[in-house]
């Protein structure tokens, strides 16, 4: 029975074997692979130990770095672990280390081999299961080897102890219970003089106190010994990550570190112990003016420093300071600036954060313009880096910064033009949101519009499409601002739009529509002379319904006319270049496209059948034709003057649900509502319109019946037009029965209101301070976004409670007095370990009083010699006192077990709490 | 430091530890973005990443890059220091360390690895010491071998009888 076992074991591959065999891989690597799992698993099986330790590690090797499942071999991994040999029992520790986690089903029989290694007297075999369990403790390990590990925290072998001060961390994370044993031998070994223990504690507790820097206040008076003390590099950069925590939360702490800190800073010649002094004083000693000058002293060393690491992190450090100390920034702009062209791209993004940093309202021109230089010449990727901050820096809080919109527009238009730019669908909802939310800037919109529009280039670069929707879009919402828009109708309808999406090319028609009814409205109805009494009526009603739209845009009409004249002639050329273009539409494949076409050439049919023929004769001979056009256009005019404001994300739950509209009832009855609406008047738009329903009535009733027919489909174009650009339109129109919450952006007629509100105000008059120029800077929503915030700020405030686990809560304990300084942290504790806090607080004051009358003088020969006088005294009382810690610590300690029963028992007992109110203070410096 | 990874300039991967607990798929998700993202960076450039709000360090040392994963608080120095420090202890080890005795004694760069860091942390900043309590493990491991060998050769001895 032992042939087959035997033969196994003489003629199995080693590890060496299966690497040389993968490498020069005769039969493909997966082949070669799955054969050599099928080997594994039966030499796996087999009876022998190094047959089986063999086998575990070739599998180590596969799953390690080819990434095959070893659960299959948990058991074994066991089952070797068992093995007297060393040998063995290192492979099978590496295997458990690799392949364990905690789900593992074998693992509740792992504790007991660890527990026998644990007390093994080979310290590499204690060590390795150490390492072990560092690797895969969960809660019941933790638990069942707290003891061996508490044992081997006071070994003295240094190779095991330093180890098992490691360890602790892990056992402390998953069983926090295990802090009330093992934290006072912790703490004493931070008195330990051997660098390689200290170094193990003080990684462990900057560890701890990255979680809950509060709990280890106490221990600050230690910390400080070990910073002032150390010459080791790597135990200094830890102190310093831990006084980063410590400081920011007890001031006099600060006041104590920040000189020390600074001493290391000027002496050290370790970049790596200087960069991290550096960054503890920026980050949490900011107030001391002194230590942050001499920082910045060195972070400017840094980033002239050829080496890129340093250049990275002292931008780094940089970036950090720019938060509280913007003046650091702006001296050292030329470095910040030149490393914008630095070859590695992190430096530039970290440049380019810093940069973007120093943007203030008064510098975003010319930083834009220097970025905008650098994203010319940049690769692809930073290039849009830069664009990508830049909009969203200028964006930023309803574009605060940006005081001269007509610059910012232009400088949109200038980015869509760079070569690399992929930040379309930004620049687009930008430019359609200034739009609607800036009035004075429409001139200027519409001008860049029409240069992005006019550029045939533009239309083959597919990144620049949804930039020319917007602008396709903005020229046709906002055209009575155009020169000339004739010009314009060209450019929408310019053959190269065919390379344009679907979704887009709609959008064109759709604008090309608008602006041929404004052409068609200044040549007739404004401009001409032809309108006849009842028309030149209509006319002044329009204009009072103009009024709405503000004066600028009046004097703009006024502007455009003489600009450029539009004659009968152009309007005929017009409606031939619109039905050139869009016929071959109809036949399009997309319903969008292929519908609003139709709707335009209906559109242009009836104008043509009356409105021409009229224009084209005596006016007085058909004035019934010509006021029956122009009353048509006029009433699509209307209906496309509409002011779109921006409109809040829930303002369609303030749309108060009118009566009688029941939202689940079926559709046949919204037909009738539908109806219903039509009839009073184009003017109210409600917002549970079924568009498409009406769409397809409207189409259909154009040719018929003109009056309603119009005004139907001029509805049912603006309805469409919601249904795309939803988000930019108020809830309903101009109608007065929601403004009172959500004002229309740019409706003077509700300005009023608008500037009642505090916020509205202060931004206006902040605005009005410059003299060039007053953006009209409408906040349709501060209401929304306050909300907003409101509703994330107790969630962010929460965190960190309910972070404020057992693990603290028990460290808490132990270091005692943390009830003052902490109300929250006595939630998480249980009443009875409140107590015993309570209680060990007691003694010790007791004990306190005891020793200062007594002790002073044996306590001074470890006091450290360089303190000044003045704090002498009370350095040498608290190091006393702290004595007496350490003291009574390691009598309970040794004693702990059935002192904590005790402890318990008496906690029972009412006791005589002294004021607690100055214990903490005592412990600092 | 929640991982170690050791990648060929081929992209091949020599050597994984894993601190912090990620599952088969995010170990191997982590290893194609970071290969693609260190191997592509020139030379000359710094030795950090930015990624999923963690830090990489890495450095090239020949043709294996060298790549440890912090916290976005660590310090970068500190553990450029460490990679450091285990290159010089592979190298001290094996004698000029190359690439072909990491692949061919993954197991020993390993327990290297193991004996300077535990749990993510930096335990043991001498390098004699390191080497002298590997090679103190090594000789244990050999003198079990060379028990199995005489047991081996004894099982052939009882065979060939």
């Amino acid at each position: 029975m032992s042939g087959p076992s035997l033969m196994d074991s003489l003629f199995q591959r080693t590890l060496e074997d299966l690497i040389k065999g993968l490498r020069q891989q005769l039969i493909g690597e997966q082949a070669f692979i799955s054969k050599a799992l099928e080997e594994i698993r039966k030499e796996i099986k087999s009876t022998d130990l190094s047959t089986k330790s063999t086998a575990l590690l070739k599998l180590c090797y596969l799953s390690n770095l080819h990434f095959h499942d070893m659960s299959f071999a948990a058991f074994h991994a066991l089952e070797v672990l068992s093995s007297p040999r060393f040998s063995h029992k290192k492979i099978a520790y590496h295997a458990i280390s690799l392949s364990f986690h905690d789900s593992t089903p074998v693992l509740l029989l792992i504790t007991n081999h660890l527990r026998k290694d644990l007390t093994s007297t080979n310290e590499f075999e204690v060590s390795l299961s150490l390492q072990c369990l560092s690797r895969i403790a969960n809660v019941d390990l933790a638990r069942d080897l707290t003891p061996e590990v508490f044992t081997l925290l006071s070994s003295n072998k240094l190779y095991v102890r330093k180890r098992a001060v490691a360890v602790v961390l892990r056992v402390f994370e998953k069983y926090p219970d295990s802090v009330r044993v093992c934290f006072k031998r912790l703490v004493e070994n931070l008195e330990n003089y051997d660098p390689q223990i200290l170094s193990a504690v003080v990684g462990v507790f900057s560890e701890l106190a990255c979680k809950d820097p509060r709990s280890y206040l106490p221990l600050a008076p230690e910390f400080y010994k070990i910073l002032v003390d150390s010459k080791s590099n790597w135990i200094s950069i830890k102190v310093l990550k831990i006084f980063a925590k410590l400081a920011p939360l007890e001031p006099r702490l600060a006041n104590r570190v920040v000189e020390p800190i600074c001493d290391l800073m000027r002496k050290t010649g370790a970049k790596s112990l200087l960069f991290e002094c550096v960054r503890t004083v920026v980050t949490s000693f900011s107030e001391y003016e002194s230590a942050v000058r001499l920082a910045v002293g060195k972070i400017r060393e840094f980033m002239v420093d050829e080496d890129p690491n340093l250049k990275y992190l002292g931008l780094h450090a940089l970036s950090i300071v720019a938060s509280k100390h913007l003046w650091v920034v702006s001296e050292n702009k030329e470095v910040v600036i030149k490393s914008l062209s630095d070859p590695d791209p992190n430096i530039k993004i970290e440049s380019l954060r810093l940069v973007m940093a120093m943007v203030s309202e008064h510098n975003v021109a010319e930083i834009s313009k220097v970025l905008v230089n650098y994203a010319l010449k940049s690769d692809p990727l930073f290039c849009n880096e830069i664009l990508g901050s830049i909009l969203s820096t200028c964006s930023r809080n309803v574009y605060e910064i940006i005081v001269d919109f007509d610059w910012y527009v232009s400088l949109l238009g200038e980015m869509s033009r760079i070569p690399h730019c992929q930040m379309g669908e930004e620049i687009e909802n930008q430019l359609v949101d200034i739009g609607l939310r800036v009035k004075d800037v429409r001139l200027e919109l519409v001008r860049v519009a029409r240069d992005l529009l006019i550029d045939p280039a533009l239309l083959g670069n597919s990144f620049l499409h949804r930039v020319l929707s917007a602008a396709a879009w903005v020229s046709g919402e906002y055209v009575e601002f155009s020169r000339n828009p004739l010009e314009l109708m060209e450019a929408l309808l310019q053959p190269r739009t065919s390379l344009l999406p679907p979704s887009i090319m709609a959008i064109y028609i759709q604008s090309a529509f608008k602006v041929l009814v404004f052409c068609l409205h200044t040549c007739f109805v404004r401009g001409g002379s032809t309108a006849g009494v009842s028309a030149s009526a209509s006319y002044e009603s329009f204009d009072d319904l103009s009024v709405e739209n503000g004066a600028g845009s009046t004097v703009a009409h006024g502007q455009t006319c003489t600009s450029a004249p539009i004659t009968n002639e152009s309007i005929v050329n017009l409606l031939k270049l619109v039905e050139l273009a869009l016929s071959p539409l109809l036949g399009s494949h997309d319903v969008e496209v292929q519908e609003r076409a139709r709707n335009l050439l209906g559109f242009v049919d009836l104008i043509k059948l009356e409105a021409l023929n009229s224009s084209g004769q005596e006016e007085n001979d058909s004035e019934q034709k010509g006021v029956e056009a122009t009353k048509i256009i006029r009433l699509v005019h209307d209906a496309f003057s509409k002011e779109l404001g921006p409109v809040s994300l829930s303002a369609q739950g303030k749309v108060p649900v009118p009566d009688g509209l029941t939202l689940n009832e079926n559709l046949g009855d919204l037909e009738t509502i539908c109806s219903d609406i039509e009839l009073p008047s184009s003017n109210t738009f409600s917002f549970g319109y079924p568009f498409e329903e009406k769409d397809v009535s409207s189409f259909s009733n154009l040719q018929i019946k003109e009056d309603s027919g119009q005004s139907n489909e001029s509805t049912s174009l603006l309805a469409e037009h919601r249904k795309r650009h939803g988000l930019y339109y108020l809830p309903s129109g101009k109608s007065e029965v929601i403004s009172n919450d959500y004002p229309p952006a740019n409706d003077p007629a509700l300005q009023g209101d608008n500037n009642d509100t505090a916020s509205d105000l202060v931004k206006l008059t902040a605005e009005s301070l410059v003299p060039k120029r007053k953006p009209n800077h409408s906040k349709p929503r501060p209401v929304v976004v306050k909300l907003d915030e409101a509703d994330e700020k107790p969630v962010a405030v929460k965190h960190p409670e309910s972070r404020d686990d057992s693990l603290s809560g028990a460290v808490r304990d132990i270091l005692f007095g943390s009830e003052d300084i902490l109300p929250t942290s006595s939630r998480s504790n249980l009443p009875s370990s409140n107590r015993k806090g309570k209680e060990k607080q007691h003694m010790i004051t007791q004990v306190e009083s005891k020793e200062n009358v007594v002790g002073d003088g044996n306590s001074s020969s470890r006091r450290r010699k360089d303190h000044s006088h003045g704090k002498e005294r009370r350095h040498r009382k608290k190091n006393a006192e702290e004595r007496n810690e350490t003291d009574r610590k390691e009598k309970e300690s040794s004693s702990n077990h059935p002192r904590r029963q005790k402890s318990r028992q008496r906690a029972e007992e009412p006791l005589k709490v002294p004021p607690q109110t100055s214990v903490i203070p005592d412990f600092l410096l | 430091i929640h991982f170690v990874l050791l990648i060929s300039r081929q992209g091949k991967v020599r050597l994984t530890k894993w601190y912090s607990t990620y599952s088969k798929k995010e170990r191997s998700k982590v290893l194609r973005e970071l290969s693609g993202v260190i191997l592509t960076r020139g030379p000359r450039l710094c030795n950090f990443v930015e990624w999923r709000g963690l830090k990489v360090v890495y450095k090239r040392y020949a043709s294996l890059y060298f790549c440890m994963c912090m916290d976005p608080d660590g310090n970068e120095l500190e553990i450029l220091e460490i990679i450091h420090h285990y290159v010089e202890v592979l190298d001290r080890y094996f004698g000029s360390v190359c690439e072909l005795d990491l692949i061919y004694n993954f197991h020993k760069a390993y327990y290297i690895l193991d004996e300077i860091l535990i749990s993510g942390e930096l335990q043991e900043s001498s390098k004699r010491t390191v080497v002298r309590s590997v090679a103190a493990q090594d000789s244990l491991v050999e003198a079990a071998k060379e028990e199995t060998g005489s047991t081996i050769s004894n099982i052939i001895a009882l065979a060939a009888k």
